[in-house]
């Protein structure tokens, strides 16, 4: 038996220009035109004023471990274990959940700062992880 | 309006398993719900209101249940069977729009892929399935950082885990009867699942059913079963599950709300209750609710459970069955096994590990908070 794909998002409307900028590696979140607040996951109106006047702008994709976690019982045969989700707060004050690559998961400590990594894992989907900042 | 007082007057679970062979998730439900009715002196002519969830099946269980029983017209509920279900349906008899209810939930044969995580497990949120997140992992986020924020070794979260085990281990009605018994060190050498949480700070899975039987104390009063009152409950959210970001700050407080609503309606205070059945997917969990539930400090949570004070003789005696880590998680209906636990400690029929002289019991899953007293 081989080994599943690995799930892979199935953008909504809502959410297409989120991933189609990720597969040009450009980091996009939603900002309320009304009071700057940044909000992901993506939605209709803004969480703090209730504007429904969301731009998407460019993320500088850098921020910091708020927690993580190694997982060594994977979700399903897709993920190769170890493999590190996290969630990461962005400098601009929104936070997202990921994975952290590119290093041992030893590494990994909450507060680290990170730095958006692209990663493809299909023609139409490329994933925006998070790698350590030396 | 005068309303009217709720008791529970039938508590059952089916014999629990790794695996029911034979069944399904509807002939298990129907085998709690009849159990529940025998244990009350009811059959289903006395029913008209339900609140039942078969398998994973979230929406329509009530009404399919109800007409596969045929019960002519009945009320339903919304709530997952468990504490909030018991609180909405408990509500529903006060105000007259049924008399006699019953909540029931079972799980057979739907955990077949046993090389991933349980479907229960695998939430398939757009911006949380792509990263490999899973129940273990959502929940191991907010403990972990709970660990850092306060200091707090692992192995006083893996003590939670060995004195749930071992309640189990008593328990001849668990499915892990016998296992045991563990320390923490155990716990702690158990392999690694989601960092902080090892196999065994983890729930199990296996297969069964579990159903209650809420009526007034007036219709309770013609009954041979020993009514349990139905002091206070309510329920709180902090958003969509599995959607968000689970930090600490997120989930922390989740059912401190409730249980502030809750002893405010039963006009108790914490020192009141005896038995404390939460809700134990996770060790960490059990420390979060004392939390939560203003039985200490925020992050001496893990200093309270330390010790014998968890113990089925300490102060704060928990998960008295073994809980989902030993007696049985069948995906959902245990929500209502910590109901149906609380209900035989406070009639002093518990299989294992009886809290002496228990008069109140409280019951936490998640953000879900029920006072039941004698
Ligand atoms: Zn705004």
């Amino acid at each position: 038996m081989t080994a599943p794909d690995r799930p892979v998002p199935h953008p909504s409307p809502l959410t297409q220009p989120f991933w189609a900028a990720c597969r040009d590696g450009r980091l996009l979140v939603q900002r309320c035109d009304k009071c700057g607040t940044h909000v992901f996951t993506p939605q209709e109106f803004c969480r703090e004023c209730h504007a429904d006047a969301l731009t998407w702008v460019e993320s500088a994709g850098a921020g910091h471990v708020v927690t993580f976690t190694v997982v060594w019982r994977p979700q399903t045969p897709a993920f190769g274990v170890p493999y590190v989700v996290a969630v990461v707060r962005l400098d601009e004050g929104y936070e997202m959940v990921t994975n952290i690559v590119g290093s041992s998961p030893d590494a990994v400590t909450i507060g680290a700062a990170v730095r958006v990594r692209f990663t493809p894992v299909t023609d139409a989907i490329t994933l925006p992880c998070f790698e350590l900042v030396a | 309006m005068r309303r009217r007082e709720v008791v529970v007057v039938g508590a059952h679970n089916t014999p629990q398993a790794r695996v029911l062979e034979g069944q399904t998730s509807d002939s298990v439900t129907l085998a709690a719900i009849t159990g529940a009715l025998d244990d009350a002196g009811l059959t289903t002519a006395d029913v008209d209101g339900l609140t039942v969830l078969p398998g994973l099946q979230y929406r329509g269980g009530a009404d399919a249940f109800g007409y596969a029983l045929g019960i002519p017209w009945f009320w339903t509920g919304a709530q997952v069977p468990g504490p909030a279900a018991v609180v909405e349906a408990a509500a529903a008899i006060e105000a007259g729009a049924c008399e006699t209810v019953v909540l029931a939930g079972g799980q057979a044969g739907v955990y077949t892929d046993r090389a991933a995580v349980a479907p229960w497990a695998r939430p398939a949120h757009e911006f949380i399935e792509c990263w490999g997140l899973m129940t273990p992992a959502e929940w191991a986020m907010a403990a972990q950082q709970y660990l850092h924020r306060f200091s707090v070794p692992r192995e006083k979260i893996a003590h939670v885990a060995a004195v749930i085990r071992n309640n189990g281990s008593r328990n001849p009605e668990a499915v892990y009867f016998g296992r045991g018994p563990y320390t923490a060190e155990d716990v702690l050498a158990s392999r690694m699942i989601a960092d902080p949480y090892h196999l065994l700070d983890c729930a199990t899975t296996s297969e069964g059913g579990s159903a209650l039987v809420l009526t007034t104390a007036e219709r309770a009063a013609d009954l041979d079963a020993r009514p349990v009152r139905v002091l206070g409950g309510a329920w709180d959210s902090w958003g969509p599950t599995y959607t968000h970001p689970p930090t600490y700050d997120r989930v922390a407080m989740w059912g401190r709300k409730a249980g502030d609503a809750a002893f405010a309606q039963a006009g108790i205070s914490r020192d009141d209750v005896d038995v404390f059945e939460f809700y134990d997917n996770f060790s960490w969990e059990i420390v979060r609710y004392f939390e939560a539930l203003r039985y200490c400090d925020v992050g001496e949570g893990a200093d309270l459970v330390a010790g014998d004070a968890i113990e089925a003789t300490g102060r704060y005696p928990i998960v008295t069955d073994g809980g989902t880590m030993s007696h049985s998680h069948t995906g959902e209906s245990q929500r209502l096994q910590r109901v149906v636990q609380a209900v035989r400690q406070l009639r002093g029929e518990s299989a294992a590990n009886q809290v002496a002289g228990a008069e109140i019991a409280l019951v936490a899953v998640i953000g879900e908070v029920l006072l039941l007293g004698t």
